[in-house]
């Protein structure tokens, strides 16, 4: 194992796919001569040089759409939107497009485009730079939705995500990049669709995403303490989602709690909930809870913005409430 | 250009007309699902730019597609079956008019999205330059797409990387019922190039042999690497915006009837007689093949069957 950071870690997965593969190309603003907003693209223009890293102009809708001509001839582009929240402006592309243009072709064409944004709140970037909005692009049909958690996972499933023939929406927490992980030193791949047990326990299940993973996982240790043993499920993709691990984690333990940073209402959580609910009905000893981000736009001031988001001691605290 | 050639555009300008013909036909017989936007009347655009390009060639597009795509050489029967909605048609009932496929032809898509084709046109361009393979990308869309954010957006990618790509505006002076005017301030679309910084032109649209000649040094021009065109083409529609558009109430019989003397076929037609290119006879001979191929063409979509429920939920991934 060796220590890098969230970013060093996924600079290496694309280091490493554009060495494998000259069709592996990176398109976005600010990715070439600086090495991306957030450096996780550092090196990689001078390596690769500027054909196959392109600094674009500020022209989110349609630099997805240029990454989706490439894909659809036989390139397999990175494109990287600068905050998930200018998800917005390209969303034509990525809903309308990308997503359904396999399908709509009957199976003529494929998109083996990855599509690359940092999400998350606690850096006082306030409502348009903040925002989680994988409840968003997980609705669509046709795009996979990856959420890593540490480095090791980012690195991992970037590198599945890069090598998969579908458009994937890979979906960074811009509190990690700057964290440290062990990493594994040699070549692996993280496959999509199993979600992993991060903490064991048999008296309530948490299933989490991106890096409410770790804060649930502190929150378990500290549980430990207490005797209540919850077990912490990173659920790594929404798309496809491995109800599997949590059906059978929660038949175990018979109490859930689903975290996740995009909004309560109508987000992920309610959905995950409901769509398992069929197969855990009579092993729940209480009704399934959720933490997520308050119906509010992201506000600004650390005195409001940590009110409304989720974190560690919120976790333990609904623990505590659920497990009674 | 030799004859053959010539003849060639001819007997493609007729293939679309006979088709569109024919899906009117088969929308008002119920036969349909859904809409279709004709493109009689503005066929030597697609004819007269599509015969510039090589074999590995790409184009994009719009929601009036079915010129195209006949011009790119799309098969009249899956194009028909798809119209229809069936299971042996270019994208197995999932597409349908405004979205067909072909991509064994270098056919990247229709799109119901407008503008949304220009900047996919556009990656595909930038796929060709950065592998060197001299591929050219024709971008096809209406006046009034010239007026979303993507068609400034990628005109401007185009021409700062000097992709090898032609887009070319078909003004057909309508975006559904608002007159290009009417929410446009300059005459020729034209002009918006040189705010991007590549050439710009403005054509006769219904002149198939000028649409070629145009669209052919601007083809050339992108293979050698020199950069993008915008090329201009004022042509008309002559039904309404879809098949259920009688067009009644936002343009006048006048209009409509001024364009329909410069038809692009009938013009051509006249062209190909006064200078002894072809013989009535041999002209004749074209009209009676196509009629008969697009009939087939119908007859295949009629009796192909449906796709099955189940695979509604195919070719989502891959
Ligand atoms: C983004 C978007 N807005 C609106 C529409 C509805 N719509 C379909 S075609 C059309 C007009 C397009 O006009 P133009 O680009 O000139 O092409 P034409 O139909 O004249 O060939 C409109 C408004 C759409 N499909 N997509
Ligand atoms: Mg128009």
């Amino acid at each position: 194992m060796k220590e890098i950071t969230y970013a060093d870690a996924i600079c290496e997965a694309l280091d490493e796919e554009m060495a494998k593969d000259e069709n592996v190309i990176l398109l976005g603003e600010d990715v070439g001569i600086i090495g991306g907003n957030f450096k996780t693209s550092v090196g990689l223009r001078d390596k690769y040089g500027e054909w196959r890293v392109k600094d674009t102009p500020i022209s989110e809708n349609s630099f997805v759409g240029i990454g989706i001509g490439c894909a659809f001839t036989g390139l397999r582009p990175v494109v990287e939107l600068m905050f998930a929240d200018f998800l917005a402006i390209s969303m034509d592309q990525v809903a309308n497009q990308a997503a359904k243009l396999r399908y709509m072709s009957g199976g003529q064409v494929k998109v083996p485009l990855t599509i690359r944004m940092p999400i998350g709140g606690g850096r006082s970037s306030a409502a348009q730079h903040s925002q989680s909005l994988q409840a968003w692009v997980a609705h669509i049909p046709g795009l996979k939705v990856v959420l890593p958690s540490t480095a090791a996972e980012a690195k991992g499933l970037l590198k599945t995500a890069i090598a998969d023939d579908n458009p994937v929406i890979f979906m960074e927490h811009k509190m990690e990049y700057n964290k440290k992980y062990l990493v594994p030193k040699e070549e692996y791949t993280i496959p999509f669709g199993q979600a992993n047990i991060v903490h064991e326990g048999e008296d309530l299940t948490i299933a989490a995403t991106s890096n409410l993973v770790i804060k649930s996982k502190e929150a378990a240790q500290e549980l430990d303490k207490e005797g209540i043993k919850v077990e912490v499920i990173d659920l790594r993709t929404l798309v496809p989602l491995d109800k599997e691990t949590i059906i059978n984690s929660v038949k175990k333990t018979g109490r859930l709690l689903i975290v996740d940073e995009g909004y309560l209402n109508f987000g992920i959580s309610g959905e995950i909930a409901l769509s398992i609910m069929n197969d855990v009905f009579y092993y729940l000893d209480a009704p399934i809870m959720r933490l997520g981000t308050a119906s509010v736009p992201l506000p600004f001031s650390p005195a409001l913005e940590f009110s409304v988001i989720p974190d560690t001691k919120k976790i333990y605290g609904k623990v505590k409430e659920i497990v009674g | 250009m030799t004859k053959s050639e010539m003849l060639r555009m001819y007997e493609q300008m007729l293939r679309i007309r006979e088709f569109e013909n024919q899906v009117f036909e088969l929308y008002k017989q119920g036969l349909m699902p859904g809409l279709a936007h004709l493109y009689i009347g503005e066929e030597a655009v697609a004819v007269g730019a599509c015969a510039a390009l090589n074999e590995n060639d790409y184009i994009v597009s719009t929601h009036r597609g079915h010129g195209h795509l006949i011009a790119r050489g799309a098969e009249t029967k899956p194009m028909m079956a798809e119209i229809l909605g069936k299971k042996t048609g270019y994208c197995k009932g999932k597409g349908g008019s405004m979205h067909i496929v072909a991509y064994d032809k270098g056919i990247l898509g229709a799109n119901g999205i407008v503008g949304a084709g220009i900047p996919i046109a556009t990656g595909a361009g930038y796929k060709s330059k950065l592998k060197g393979t001299k591929q050219v990308t024709l971008s096809f869309f209406g006046d009034a797409a010239c007026n979303q954010g993507t068609f400034h957006e990628s005109l401007n990618m185009a021409a700062v990387w000097k992709l090898p790509v032609v887009y070319i505006i078909e003004n057909n002076l309508y975006g559904i019922s608002v007159n290009i005017n009417r929410v446009t301030a300059v005459e020729d679309l034209s002009v918006r190039a040189k705010g991007y910084g590549m050439p710009g032109v403005t054509i006769d649209g219904n002149n198939v042999l000028q649409v070629y000649e145009t669209v052919r040094k601007a083809v050339t021009r992108a293979r050698k690497d020199e950069g993008p065109t915008l090329i201009e083409c004022k042509t008309y529609r002559w039904k309404g915006h879809h098949v259920g558009d009688p067009a009644t109430e936002y343009r006048s019989r006048d209009e409509e009837n001024e364009w329909k003397a410069k038809c692009p076929i009938k013009t051509f037609e006249s062209y190909l007689l006064k200078n002894s290119i072809a013989e009535e006879d041999e002209l004749e001979e074209i009209k009676n093949s196509i009629i008969n191929e697009i009939q087939k063409a119908v007859q295949f979509a009629k009796e192909s069957p449906y796709p099955e429920p189940e695979e509604a939920f195919e070719d989502l991934f891959a």
